[in-house]
């Protein structure tokens, strides 16, 4: 039984790193061939049949490319900036329910890595130290534009996850618990009696709005990418960064995307759970497998919303973008929480 | 396994401890202090006490140790830019120290170990668990302490304004 738990967690964990890495891997092919479509271009379709190979080639690419490190730099925390970047990006896959349980005849396999009582607290703690990468990073060039850039980008985490954790508070205060099954499994019964359909955005649609915006902020993605700035900071913390190092820090950007949208599909959007997805009479297997399908098909809407984003709106300066997250984001995120725990309150007294 | 990960969680906030004292570069302090603070969090899992953890790990290794770290790139402090101490402080400091773990010795030295305390079926440290004590024995001290904290912020924006003529 022990080595049956140990080889399930093993495929999962090897199955969803592969996942994340390969969804963030095409992310990057879908964002250019986006980005031509909005822009009325082909994008790029010479590598493979409609460009499919182009992630490879840029991956090739970039690992043959030339590793500089400036002379002046921290060596160790040069190297170690990125690295910390991508494994915290990496980590917070742990917690994400994928599907409700496989049924192996002898024993079930939950599709997740584990279920923490304090998931979604687990998902804060990761998503803070993501800020050291970029620090390190930034001060180890041992360049000013890096370091301004550095600060730019950490400081806009800092800010915005404040108001983030405060729109979740409202979501753990509906549900009663923080691990991520729990608010997901509490998503799973019925709304104007269709099962599966009672999602938190039915309940918690500001706070929805909050999260996105903040989780925008936190993928340092337009409208908020102004880490990154040519006329002012070249190219923010990684103007150093050449070659893989580069291409980690890119890189680790589309799997926060992948990340923060797995986590508004699970949180506000039902995670796994569908419409009607008792009434069909299917097995536990199918079931799970669909669950599966409808997770990820939520997952790719919001990258694509991503993207979509990007290459409609412009982006803020660098004090609007202050003063949105702590002028606005912020009292916003309370006044909702506040409205959320009369309301319950309301509710719970009649 | 328990006894395995403790004493390698131990040697890893001692030793990270000592680094932070004795880098000589600031910013490795922090780091080795960010170190310490995820070795104490593994400590803080060990007792089951899971919140415990990742509220430390969130507050100080996430939020504070960032903002020293801020501070610390920014004024990017190194050996050549450190000012001389005086000979005095040195003393000074070194005395005060001194009566510091003297307190601390003598502190400890009275202390008999305690009867190990009963987990209650690893539920001891879960936020439910927390939240009740805190809000039922421990009420009015949570409150106050509350307060406290409103009035450090409303006390940190004051003094963060240049001037308070200006809005």
């Amino acid at each position: 039984m022990e080595t049956a738990l140990f080889l399930d967690k093993l495929i999962l964990v090897v199955s969803v790193f592969g996942a994340s890495l390969g969804i963030a891997m095409y992310s990057t092919l879908a964002e250019r061939k986006f980005a031509a479509f909005f822009q009325d271009r082909l994008g790029p379709n010479r590598a493979g049949l409609f460009g499919i190979l182009q992630p490879v080639a840029d991956g090739v690419k970039l690992f043959m490319k030339e590793e500089i490190i400036p002379a002046q730099a921290n060596k160790f925390l040069f190297i170690l900036g990125p690295s910390l970047f991508m494994i915290t990006a990496l980590m917070t896959s742990a917690v994400i329910p994928w599907s409700t349980p496989l049924d192996l005849g002898d024993r079930t396999m939950e599709l997740q890595v584990t279920d923490i009582n304090i998931g979604l607290l687990y998902v804060f703690g990761v998503v803070s130290i993501g800020v050291y990468g970029i620090m390190i990073g930034g001060w180890a060039s041992n360049n000013k534009y890096s370091l301004m850039g550095a600060l730019r980008a950490s400081s806009q985490m800092i800010s915005y996850e404040l108001a983030m954790g405060f729109s979740i508070i409202a979501i753990i205060m509906i549900t009663g618990s923080m691990g991520l099954k729990d608010v997901v499994n509490a998503q799973s019964t019925e709304l104007f009696g269709i099962s599966g359909l009672n999602w938190n955005i039915f309940y918690q649609p500001l706070g929805f709005l909050i999260f996105i915006i903040c989780a925008f902020a936190e993928c340092n993605r337009t409208p908020f990418d102004l880490p990154e700035c040519e006329a002012e900071l070249v190219g923010g913390y990684h103007t150093e960064y050449s070659s893989m190092k580069l291409g980690l820090f890119l890189f680790a950007e589309y799997v926060n995307m992948f990340i923060s949208s797995a986590m508004m599909a699970g949180l506000y959007f039902g995670g796994y759970n569908f419409p009607f997805m008792y009434e069909l009479g299917l097995s536990q297997n199918a079931l799970s497998i669909l669950g599966l399908v409808a997770f990820m098909t939520k997952i790719l809407a919001f990258i694509f919303f991503f993207m979509w984003i990007r290459w409609t709106i412009p982006r803020f300066r660098y004090d609007q973008l202050m003063h949105l997250g702590w002028k606005v984001l912020i009292p916003l995120a309370i006044m909702n929480l506040i409205a959320t725990g009369g309301v319950m309150t309301f509710m719970a007294s009649k | 396994m328990e006894q395995i990960i403790f004493i390698i969680l131990s040697v890893l906030a001692v030793v990270g401890a000592l680094a932070v004292i004795f880098s000589s570069n600031a910013v490795y302090s922090v780091l080795f202090l960010v170190l310490t603070f995820f070795a104490i969090a593994g400590h803080f899992i060990l007792l089951n006490a899971q919140f415990l953890a990742i509220v430390n790990i969130i507050v100080y290794a996430g939020a504070i140790m960032v903002l020293f770290l801020f501070v610390i790139m920014l004024l990017n402090l190194n050996k050549d830019s450190e000012a001389p101490t005086p000979a005095l402080a040195r003393i000074a400091g070194a005395i005060a120290a001194g009566l510091l773990m003297v307190t601390i010795v003598g502190a400890f030295k009275g202390l008999s170990q305690g009867s190990d305390v009963a987990l209650r079926g690893g539920e001891i440290g879960t936020v439910s668990r927390l939240g009740q004590v805190l809000f039922s024995d421990f009420l009015l001290p949570f409150e106050i302490s509350s307060v406290l904290f409103l009035s450090a912020m409303i006390g940190a924006v004051m003094l963060g304004k240049k001037n308070l003529k200006d809005s």
